[in-house]
C-alpha cells in the first residue's frame, strides 16, 4: 500500500475547520444569535473584572501614601474629638517619628444636594477666608476660582468664603468632593473650639512596628482606636472585592440561563448530527478528527465570543468612562468623580476569563460527541 | 484480493437478544472484477460488506485486503486503511446535508490534509465525470435522487481507492437510472477497480456485466444457486 | 478565500487587537504613572485615608474611617437605607 506525505497538523486542522464552519452554517442565525449573546456575557464578565482590577489596584498605589497610623477617639463606642495634649503623648511613643492632629468633617450642601468633605491640609497654602475645591465640587456647585463659596456654619450664620483654585482634575479620584480650607475658618464654621481635633495621623518610619504602636496606644489610652493602613487597604480590598461580587452575583441569572441555553444547545446531540458523525467515520475519518472537528465546533463560537467580549469590555472600561458600570458605584452620590483608570489586562485576568467561558462550553460541545465519535462506523449502515 | 477466512459477526453477544449476522463466511473477491452480494433483507449482506470495507471488526475469523491482515488492526490503523483502500456509496447516499455537492465529494479527503486546490480541481473532475458538474455548488439536500447518488459516488472516489463498496446502490433508483449506474460500476472496474456490491435488485444481480454473483441467507453462503 | 483562512484571519485580527490594547494599556499605565504619583504625594501631603468614590452618605466617605454619624457602625448588617451602605462592609478589625 502506498502512503501519502503525513499531512502536516495545521493542513489538517484547516481542513476540519473548513468542515465546521460550513456546518455551523447551516444554522447561521441561530449561531451567530448564540455568539452575539455569549459575547455579551464575556463582555459583562470581564467589564466587572477589569474595572475592579483597575481601581483596586489604583487604590492600593494612592493608599500608599495613606498615613501609617490615625488615631480616633471613641466615646461611648462613637467616634469623638480628640484633645490636643494626644497629640504630644503620642509623639512621645516610641517608633513614632510626628504626630499631628487632623481636622476635617462633612458638609451637606444643602443647595447642591450633595456631601462634602472639608479638610484642613497641614500646611494650607490659601489665606483664610479662601477655599480650595476639587473638580467634583467646581462641577456641583458651578464654582469657579476668584468667585464667592457661601457656606452654612455651624452657628446659623452664611460665611461666604472665596475659591482661591481647583484641584487637578487627573486627581478626582481622591480629591473630587474636597473642600480645602484654613484652620480658623474650619473652627469658625463647624464651631470646633482650639485644642480639639478629629483625630490624630502618626508617621511611624518602621513599617515592622505599626503594630507594636498600635498596640502601646491601644494600653495607654484605652478610649483610642488606631487605625493602621493596612487594616486601610484592607477595607479597599473589601469594599471592591464586596462590589464585584455584588455584581456578577446579579450576573449570576443570566450567566446561568446562559450556560443552560449554552449546554442544551452545544450538548444536545440531535439524530442528525449522530448520523452525520456516522457518515463522517464510515467515509475515513478517526475518531480523534471527529473529535478535533467537535473542538473547533466549540472553539469557533466561544473563541470568537471571549476574544469580542474581551476587546469590548477593554474598550469599555479603559477607553470610554465605563457608563455601564459606573452607577454601580455611584450608588446615590450627587457629586460623582470622572476619573481614568489605569489599564489593567493581565495573563491572570485573560487566562481566568479564557477557563471561564471557553473551556466550559468547547468541553460541552466535544463530550456529547465522544459515543457517537467511537462507535463502529457500520453503524450508518445499519440505520 | 480480498480473503474472508470463516467469518463470524455477532451482534449483542452473550444477551437474549443475541443476532448472529455473519455465520461463518469464507470468500475471496476477486481485484478489479464485479462481486454482487445478493440475498433477502435480512441475509447479513450489509454486515459483510461492512466487514470487507473494514468499517467493523469480525467476531471472528480472519480478512486480508491485499497481503494485509487486518482484522487486528488498531483503529487508528484500521481507518487508515479504509480510507486509503475503500469508496464507500451507502443505500441512503448518506450526503452531509447543508454542505454543498463539492465539498461533500472533498470530505473524504479532509483528513489526508494535502493542497485544497488539487483537492478542489479532483473533486470538479469527478463531477464532471458524472455530468454533476453543473450542480457542485448546490447543497446536498437540493439534489435529485439520481444526482445525490452520482455525487455519492464521486465523494467514494475522491481518495483514488482501489475498492468500491456500494450497499443497495440502486434502492432510490428507477429503472433507467439503474441500468446506468451499472454502466458506471462497468467503467470503474474497466479502469481497475474492484467492486463489491449488496443488493437483492435483478438489475444489480442479473446484469451481464456482473463477473460473480454471491448468494447470501440467514447470514450465510449458499451455495449452487444461479 | 476559504472558510478556515477567513476565520483563522479573524482570530489573528482579534489577537493583534488584544495585542493593541496591551500595548495601550502598557502605553497609558506609563502616562498615568505619574498621575498616580501624585496623588500618593497628595494623600500623603494631606492625609488622606480614603477615595473620594462613595459621596453619598457622610458614614459610606470614609469606609476605612469609624465615623460618628455611621449607625449600627461596629455592626456588619447597618440597618439602614443607601446603597453603598448595604454595600460597604465594616472595616476588618
Amino acid at each position: 500500500m502506498k502512503r501519502p506525505r503525513p499531512p502536516t497538523w495545521l493542513e489538517r486542522q484547516r481542513y476540519l475547520l473548513d468542515f465546521t464552519l460550513s456546518s455551523l452554517g447551516r444554522r447561521k442565525g441561530k449561531n451567530l444569535a448564540l455568539a452575539a449573546l455569549y459575547t455579551l456575557v464575556v463582555f459583562a464578565l470581564a467589564s466587572v473584572l477589569l474595572y475592579t482590577q483597575a481601581l483596586r489596584s489604583e487604590a492600593m498605589r494612592i493608599l500608599e501614601g495613606a498615613p501609617d497610623l490615625v488615631v480616633q477617639r471613641v466615646v461611648a463606642g462613637r467616634h469623638d474629638l480628640i484633645p490636643g495634649d494626644r497629640v504630644e503623648r503620642l509623639s512621645k511613643i516610641r517608633g513614632v517619628q510626628e504626630a499631628r492632629g487632623r481636622l476635617w468633617g462633612y458638609y451637606y450642601d444643602a443647595s447642591a444636594r450633595a456631601n462634602l468633605t472639608f479638610l484642613v491640609p497641614d500646611r494650607f497654602w490659601g489665606k483664610p477666608g479662601e477655599v480650595v475645591i476639587g473638580e467634583g465640587v467646581a462641577r456641583t456647585r458651578l464654582a469657579v476660582p476668584g468667585e464667592p463659596f457661601p457656606v452654612l456654619a455651624a452657628d446659623g450664620e452664611v460665611v461666604v468664603l472665596k475659591v482661591r483654585e481647583t484641584i487637578p482634575s487627573f486627581s478626582e479620584l481622591v480629591s473630587s468632593d474636597l473642600v480645602l480650607l484654613s484652620e480658623p475658618d474650619f473652627r469658625r464654621l463647624f464651631g470646633i473650639p482650639p485644642g480639639l481635633f478629629t483625630d490624630i495621623a502618626l508617621t511611624v518610619p518602621n513599617g515592622k512596628e505599626v503594630s507594636t504602636v498600635a498596640a502601646k496606644i491601644r494600653g495607654q489610652m484605652p478610649d483610642t482606636r488606631p487605625i493602621t493602613r493596612a487594616e486601610i487597604t484592607r477595607t479597599y480590598e473589601a469594599i471592591l472585592d464586596w462590589r464585584s461580587g455584588l455584581v456578577v452575583l446579579v450576573l449570576a441569572a443570566a450567566l446561568l440561563s446562559f450556560g443552560i441555553v449554552a449546554w442544551d444547545k452545544a450538548s444536545g446531540l440531535s439524530a442528525d448530527e449522530r448520523r452525520e458523525i456516522g457518515v463522517l467515520k464510515a467515509i475515513g475519518w478517526d475518531t480523534s478528527e471527529v473529535l478535533a472537528m467537535k473542538v473547533w465546533e466549540g472553539a469557533v463560537i466561544s473563541l470568537s465570543a471571549f476574544l469580542a467580549g474581551l476587546l469590548l469590555a477593554y474598550f469599555h472600561v479603559f477607553v470610554t468612562p465605563a457608563p455601564l458600570l459606573a452607577p454601580v458605584l455611584k450608588g446615590w452620590s450627587t457629586i460623582y468623580p470622572e476619573f481614568r483608570l489605569t489599564p489593567v489586562l493581565n495573563p491572570f485576568i485573560v487566562s481566568t476569563l479564557f477557563l471561564l467561558t471557553v473551556v466550559p462550553y468547547t468541553v460541552a460541545t466535544v463530550v456529547p460527541a465522544w459515543r457517537a465519535a467511537t462507535t463502529d462506523p457500520d453503524e450508518v449502515m445499519r440505520s | 484480493m480480498i480473503r474472508l477466512q470463516d467469518v463470524r459477526r455477532v451482534f449483542h453477544q452473550g444477551r437474549p437478544d443475541e443476532l448472529v449476522a455473519v455465520d461463518d463466511v469464507t470468500l475471496d473477491i476477486a481485484d478489479a472484477r464485479i462481486t454482487v452480494l445478493r440475498g433477502p433483507s435480512g441475509s447479513g449482506k450489509t454486515s459483510l460488506l461492512a466487514l470487507v470495507g473494514c468499517m467493523a471488526r469480525p467476531t471472528s475469523g480472519r480478512i486480508h485486503v491485499g497481503d494485509r491482515e487486518v482484522t487486528s488492526l488498531p483503529e487508528h490503523f484500521l481507518t487508515e486503511v479504509r480510507r486509503l483502500t475503500f469508496g464507500f456509496v451507502f443505500q441512503q447516499f448518506h450526503l452531509v446535508r447543508g454542505l454543498t455537492a463539492l465539498e461533500n465529494v472533498m470530505l473524504p479527503a479532509y483528513p489526508l490534509g494535502g493542497s485544497r486546490k488539487a483537492l478542489v480541481a479532483r473533486a470538479q473532475a469527478l463531477l464532471d465525470r458524472f455530468g454533476v458538474g453543473a450542480r457542485a455548488h448546490a447543497r446536498a439536500d437540493w439534489l435529485s435522487g439520481g444526482e445525490a447518488q452520482r455525487v455519492a459516488i464521486a465523494r467514494a472516489l475522491v481518495n483514488d481507492p482501489r475498492v468500491v463498496v456500494a450497499d443497495e446502490p440502486t434502492a432510490h433508483l428507477d429503472s433507467k437510472l439503474s441500468a446506468g449506474f451499472m454502466d458506471l460500476v462497468a467503467a470503474l472496474r474497466d479502469e481497475g477497480r474492484t467492486v463489491v456490491m449488496a443488493s437483492h435488485d435483478a438489475i444489480v444481480y442479473d446484469s451481464p456485466l456482473v463477473d460473480h454473483v454471491v448468494s447470501m441467507r440467514d447470514g450465510r453462503i449458499v451455495r449452487g444457486e444461479p | 478565500m476559504r472558510k478556515s483562512d477567513r476565520f483563522l484571519l479573524f482570530l489573528a485580527l482579534m489577537l493583534a487587537l488584544l495585542e493593541v490594547a496591551r500595548l495601550h494599556a502598557l502605553h497609558r499605565g506609563r502616562d498615568r504613572a505619574e498621575e498616580v504619583l501624585a496623588m500618593t504625594a497628595m494623600a500623603r501631603r494631606l492625609g488622606l485615608t480614603d477615595l473620594s468614590l462613595f459621596t453619598d452618605a457622610r458614614y459610606a466617605r470614609h469606609p476605612s474611617q469609624a465615623d460618628r454619624f455611621a449607625p449600627f457602625q461596629d455592626h456588619p448588617t447597618s440597618l439602614e437605607h443607601f446603597p453603598s451602605g448595604s454595600l460597604v462592609p465594616p472595616p476588618a478589625p
